[in-house]
């Protein structure tokens, strides 16, 4: 599957859960803002490899919120300890998406150490996250969605022809913290 | 007085609530108080720029984050600290023992002992180095200001400041 699609899917999974989406820097922020934009979703523009944490420190912070993060194979393995804080700390709430391209798509899809075999699926499981999943087909994706830990979605590598977020980073969180904080929930 | 109480008691004056933590030994103290207290939400992390993260997430959901690590932690953060802190407008208080001074019996601890002051300077984020009798007020303050200017704020506490009496 093509990775906006899958991002699609995550875009309408967030809205029918009212869950807060955390997407991953570059590429991925675009595709979702171009596909599905929300004032639920936080676009990362800086900070590679924090998507996860991020997504974390909201899920802990309203525990009675869904939070679903968009991550990417080369952000996680420049974070890879946050599997094993996941595991540890990772209420209810949380769903981390790995979208495995196997490469860095943002930069010119050079390969990540996915592409040589590097398995995110066993990473999850050994850093002691009991629900791992793996997707490969697109209809399988929506009812994993649902759930919560992990759940690595292999998609095809290269990116769509979306254009550069145009909100401010001021604009970005503004809108996203009058969804995420406790007064604003419904 | 002493001196993980008072810092303690400065975090628990600003209502800090989430704290993500990597441990140094200096730290140890203040570490357990904040594991029992009920009403702070504690995340040890692997690695420091992983609680900057974490903090950032928990602002946006409401609460009020401290990192508290060793100044070694400030180089893994750098690029955390600017690209998602400053760059949105996050608020942060660093808690951080800062090694490599005056009296400091690892050599290793020497080269980002005297970086960390400039390194903060670089970026333009406040920090203040209390002694034990202002630490309750300084961290409480650094909170305060961190929030009024939604950006990242140290309190940087030297060997001097955890040998206090």
């Amino acid at each position: 599957m093509k990775r906006i699609d899958a991002i699609f899917l995550a875009g309408q999974a967030a809205q029918a859960q009212d869950a807060l989406l955390v997407s991953n820097i570059g590429f991925p922020s675009r595709e979702l803002c171009s596909v599905m934009d929300r004032p639920h979703n936080f676009y990362m523009l800086g900070s590679m490899g924090l998507a996860s944490s991020i997504g974390l420190g909201l899920a802990l912070a309203g525990p009675e919120r869904k939070v679903i993060v968009l991550d990417g194979d080369g952000s996680v393995l420049m974070n890879l300890g946050t599997l094993a804080t996941i595991a540890h700390h990772a209420p209810e709430n949380y769903l981390l998406v790995i979208l495995d391209n196997c490469c860095y798509g943002s930069t010119g899809s050079q390969p990540t150490c996915t592409h040589l075999g590097t398995d995110l699926f066993a990473l999850a499981k050994a850093a002691g996250i009991k629900n791992v999943k793996k997707v490969d087909q697109a209809d399988d994706l929506p009812q994993v969605l649902q759930g919560q830990g992990v759940v690595i979605v292999k998609v095809e590598a290269g990116n769509a022809a979306v254009p550069i977020i145009s909100l401010s980073p001021e604009e970005i969180i503004e809108r996203f913290m009058r969804c995420a904080r406790p007064a604003a929930r419904s | 007085m002493n001196p993980s109480l008072a810092v303690y008691q400065g975090m628990k004056r600003a209502g800090i609530n989430f704290a993500a933590s990597v441990p140094c030994v200096n730290l140890q103290e203040l570490l357990a108080s904040i594991n029992e207290d009920g009403q702070i939400v504690h995340v040890p992390v692997t690695r420091e720029e992983e609680g900057v993260g974490l903090c950032a997430g928990a602002w946006m959901g409401g609460l009020r984050p401290a990192l508290l690590m060793q100044n070694s932690g400030l180089g893994n953060s750098i690029n955390a600290l600017a690209s998602l802190d400053m760059l949105y407008g996050i608020p942060l208080l660093m808690i951080i023992s800062h090694r490599g001074g005056q009296g400091e019996p690892v050599i290793g601890q020497v080269p980002m002992g005297q970086l960390t002051a400039p390194l903060l300077d670089a970026m333009a984020i406040p920090h203040f180095s209390p002694r034990l009798a202002d630490a309750e007020e300084t961290v409480a303050g650094a909170w305060s200001r961190a929030y009024a200017s939604r950006r990242p704020v140290a309190v940087l506490l030297d060997l001097d400041f955890w040998r206090a009496k």
